[in-house]
């Protein structure tokens, strides 16, 4: 590693029970598990009854509506509240003048002098900065009141561009630090990796900025009861933000409760904590009320983290033959005004450097850059979408500069099986792959050959509509960052139920349906029997949440692993009661028997209470059926795949129609295929998106232009094909189900598969790079300028 | 086809609406949208707000048997209109409405956001034409945002329920 190593979050260091892998084998005869088990999440949802936050129905609730900056970089000349204050309704009106809570938690790495305020004191940093709070009795009337707040500002100079940013002369948003560079890593960067290469191509890539767009909004509820607080919030760590009221609020740890009901989606930008939610929750305190904070969609677009945005520098050594020399990459990435999760992201981007490839030399620098913008923070992919966009453009434009076929190219660099478990150069511990299989399955499937057949007929014919064809091979990391371990407990209770409570907090992805079945299938306990209790940091008293693809890995380990050991300890106690074999006994439904005397049974809330009661169970024994582990799975896990996108371009309006994709993702071994699918559908067009559609932009002034759903082009099912997915199943040796995370491999794989494939189209007219999101403007002009 | 009663705005206006069959009556606003006077004059919070632009669709109801996205309309222009929402679609507690199931057994939702908007316009979608092509499914859902499901499953559903062989 470079400067600064990628240290594990501070997740990390909590007691570890280790799991000898592999101990555990699955259960083999009538298993669920393989099964398109239909969901237990869906009915309530479906009728519209399942609760989220701002459905909550409390008593005597107040509405707070936050006052932001309209100017990206400015100092604060005046803030008049006194027309506000004397409105109507209106409860109070919190600043940082009349209020004294502490600046907000910010990552590794960054200077202290960085720490976002909660509330902007003297100057303001992007637009969207929290000025201040009107608290009202209706929404309404905190919204009049907010109309009456009087801010004026002196602009100074802004920070946009990251080019900008890091030149000598640039204006610095934080003068205590020195310089718009937060934090900088490497691997070699001064290394010539590119020497004695036939060919040496170069390009500037760039992963733009792009809203996350969890249908749900952000927001919460902050309901006071004596001296404990109860925060209602749609997030997907609520132990973050458990922390994090903690550190900013006066209130005690004690006191805070934190939870995240059914929440409408995340991809990322909710797994932190917000400056909101401290002022709410302080809000509710000081006035002894409970308080609503509602974000619309516009405020979201300037409030809640965004993702990407990452410039990338790329050259690519290559060889006639094909074989990669090396590859040199320097990378900004923007952070916004506040140092949030983006900072550290580039580290993963660096680690995934190496992709799926055998690069002999790779030469990697990333810097982490302030901006007046909103801050970065993970989206979908997270640092991992931006290393496999860099690789597979990069190895396409050599593709083309050596006239090769972007399929063979793959083929001549491929790590291969034999390999595994290996170490890259940048530091993935890769546990498990076999990527060309994936690509073979990928091309199969497509039918590669008659697209090229069909391609070269349109080429031939100088026909107006183009067919374009892209691939891509990819290789992420799944529970990044050091978060392979995760909390979990499963207890049966009297009446031959079972509880589970696990850290991790699903927000859309099946996890009660998906860790049901795991019960299910080990006890043989109906999974309607079987009950998730998660997201309540009263329930469950440590949890890192659900992102990184971690959850079924970690969480669904965690509940396999207590799964056996209450099965193991439940056969002791059958076979006490039974007077057999402990080996004798086996699961059957709703119990356990003597192995083909399923008569001599015992069920479950049996099993209990004779668990629970000493004249009962072995003298050696302890009371109860529970068992509670931290499971490790000692690292991350590596899921794989190939992406082959079709699509056709109108050579003369640059229009893009997307007829094809197809998906060949593997997580390992799966456990609930219909899941799994799912998760790749909302990938792939989540990656589509950022090919062809989404980019968050600002002007010159810091001005955010595309900050509503009216401009920021989030795709309809009227953009989208059907998408054709399969699979392969290559297990992780990290955990005892083989499971890979597959929350964000759509997504890495989508975005180039489709970047390549528009390039692709109109490459025999000179064209050999396209800036993402490839609009018909963006195609027109790149035509137009190879064609002159 | 509304009628506009004068001298309402800025003010208070009583106003009733039936809603899933039953007689609702509140004063609201003159302001008042229809998704809040749904949300928070009856109560019935399965109707979901996703935007301030009219763009999503996750607010989508029937008015008089048609879809509409309720943030679109002021609570007074439902005035002694007839108004369904999710909560009303499925016949009983027991049984889903057959677009609920079709969602349900084809995974069509995820986090279950936009679900609630998604299903009445899907149902909708089939009142005007009950044997759609993917295409004619894909573009009546053009106003009804999905972040999670890529709109693939979305799309099975409703032909699915429209009783057309679905293929994955």
């Amino acid at each position: 590693m470079g400067s600064h190593s990628a240290a594990p979050l501070p997740y990390g260091g909590r007691l570890i029970e280790a799991l000898k892998l592999g101990a555990t084998p699955m259960s083999m005869t009538g298993s669920i598990l393989g099964n398109a088990v239909r969901r237990k999440e869906d009915p309530g949802l479906l009728r519209g009854t399942n609760e989220f936050y701002a459905d909550l129905k409390v008593d005597g609730l107040l509405h707070a509506r936050f006052i932001r900056s309209t100017i990206a970089h400015a100092e604060i000349t005046e803030l008049d509240i006194s027309e506000a204050e004397s409105m109507p309704g209106v409860v109070a009106v919190l600043t940082s003048r009349n209020t004294d809570l502490p600046d907000n938690p910010a990552p590794p790495f960054i200077h202290p002098s960085m720490f976002r305020p909660t509330f902007a004191k003297d100057r303001v940093r992007f637009v969207g900065d929290i000025v201040a709070v009107v608290i009202a009795e209706t929404e309404s009337a905190g919204q009049d009141a907010a109309d009456m707040i009087i801010v004026d500002y002196d602009p100074l100079d802004t920070v946009i561009d990251l080019d900008t940013a890091v030149a000598d002369d640039a204006p610095i948003i934080w003068p205590e630090h020195g310089s718009n560079v937060v934090f900088t890593t490497e691997h070699q960067f001064d290394a010539d990796v590119l020497a004695g290469a036939d060919v040496v191509v170069s390009e500037r890539i760039i992963s733009q900025r792009l809203a996350g767009v969890p249908m749900e909004p952000n927001g919460c509820v902050a309901v006071p009861d004596g001296d404990h607080m109860t925060l209602w919030v749609p997030s997907q760590n609520p132990q973050a933000v458990r922390d994090g009221l903690v550190g900013v609020t006066s209130i005690d740890a004690e006191n805070v409760r934190v939870v995240a009901p059914w929440v409408g989606g995340g991809f990322g930008p909710k797994a932190g904590y917000y400056a909101e939610f401290g002022i709410i929750a302080e809000a509710a305190k000081s006035l002894d009320r409970a308080v609503k904070w509602t974000s619309t969609r516009s405020e979201d677009f300037l409030s809640l983290a965004q993702g990407r945005a990452m410039v990338m520098d790329v050259k690519m050594g290559i060889n006639n033959d094909g074989k990669i020399i090396g590859m040199y990459a320097d990378i900004l990435a923007d952070v916004g005004a506040y140092g949030a999760i983006g900072v550290v992201l580039p580290t993963a981007t660096q680690m995934m450097s190496q992709a799926v490839y055998d690069i002999p030399g790779i030469a990697f620098r990333a810097r982490a850059v302030t901006t007046n913008t909103t801050h970065i923070a993970a989206y979908r992919g997270a640092g991992r979408p931006e290393a496999t966009q860099m690789v597979e453009r990069i190895l396409n434009i050599a593709a083309q500069a050596i006239d090769m076929d972007p399929a063979e190219v793959r083929r001549a660099n491929f790590l291969q099986p034999e390999d595994f478990p290996l170490v890259t150069a940048t530091g993935g511990q890769y546990d498990s792959g076999e990527y060309e299989k994936a690509l073979d399955a990928a091309l199969e499937a497509s039918g590669y050959s008659d697209l090229r057949a069909e391609q070269a007929e349109r080429r031939e014919s100088n026909a107006e509509l183009q067919l374009g064809i892209g691939i891509s091979a990819y290789v992420e990391v799944t529970a990044p960052f050091g978060l392979h371990t995760e909390w979990g407990k499963v207890e049966i209770n009297d009446d031959g139920t079972a509880n589970m409570r696990v850290g991790t907090s699903s927000h859309g992805q099946g996890h009660d349906t998906a860790f049901s079945m795991i019960v299910s299938d080990m006890l043989g306990i109906d999974m309607d029997n079987v009950t998730l209790i998660q997201s309540d940091t009263d329930e469950i008293p440590q949890g890192a949440g659900t992102m990184g693809s971690r959850s079924l890995q970690t969480a669904g380990s965690a509940v396999h692993v207590a799964s056996t050991e209450i099965l193991a300890k439940a056969k002791v106690l059958a076979a006490h009661l039974l007077e057999a074999d402990p080996d004798d006994i086996v699961v059957g439904d709703g119990g356990l028997h003597v192995a083909g005397v399923p008569a001599t049974a015992m069920n479950w809330a049996d099993l209990k209470a004779a668990a629970d009661d000493e004249s009962k169970r072995p003298a050696d024994m302890e009371a109860g059926l529970e068992h509670e582990l931290v499971f490790d799975g000692e690292a991350s896990t590596f899921p794989f795949g190939a992406h082959v996108a079709v699509v056709e371009v109108d050579t003369t309006t640059g229009e893009v129609n997307w007829l094809r994709h197809v998906a060949v993702d593997d997580c390992g071994t799966i456990l609930n295929p219909m899941l799994v699918t799912g998760q790749q559908h909302g990938g792939i067009a989540q990656g589509a998106a950022q090919a062809l559609y989404e980019w968050m932009r600002y002007d010159e002034d810091g001005n955010p232009v595309t900050a509503s759903l009216m401009d920021y082009l989030m795709p309809s099912a009227a953009e989208f094909p059907m998408f054709e997915t399969s699979n392969t199943e290559t297990p992780s040796p990290r955990n005892p189900l083989g499971a890979k995370g597959i929350g964000e491999s759509g997504t890495i794989g989508s975005t180039p598969a489709l970047h390549n494939a528009v390039v692709d189209a109109v490459s025999h007219l000179g064209v050999s790079h396209i800036d993402m999101p490839v609009s018909p403007l963006a195609v027109w002009e790149a035509v137009s300028l190879a064609s002159s | 086809m509304f009628v506009f009663r004068t001298g309402i705005l800025g003010g208070r206006v009583d106003i009733s609406v039936t809603v899933n069959g039953e007689p609702t009556s509140h004063d609201v606003e003159a302001r008042r949208l229809l998704v809040h006077y749904l949300r928070e004059d009856v109560g019935l919070t399965g109707t979901n707000i996703g935007c301030d632009t009219s763009s999503c669709g996750a607010c989508t109801v029937h008015l008089n048997g048609e879809s509409v996205k309720s943030c679109t309309l002021l609570a007074v222009q439902a005035d002694g209109q007839d108004v369904t929402t999710i909560e009303g679609l499925a016949p009983s507690s027991d049984e889903l409405h057959p677009m609920q199931e079709a969602f349900r057994q084809e995974h069509g939702l995820q986090c279950g956001y936009c679900t609630p908007g998604m299903v009445m316009a899907a149902v909708s979608l089939l009142d005007e034409n009950a044997k759609p092509t993917e295409l004619e499914v894909r573009q009546g859902l053009e106003g009804n945002l999905c972040r999670c499901t890529g709109y693939h499953n979305i799309v099975k559903a409703v032909l699915a329920a429209s009783g057309q062989p679905v293929k994955d």
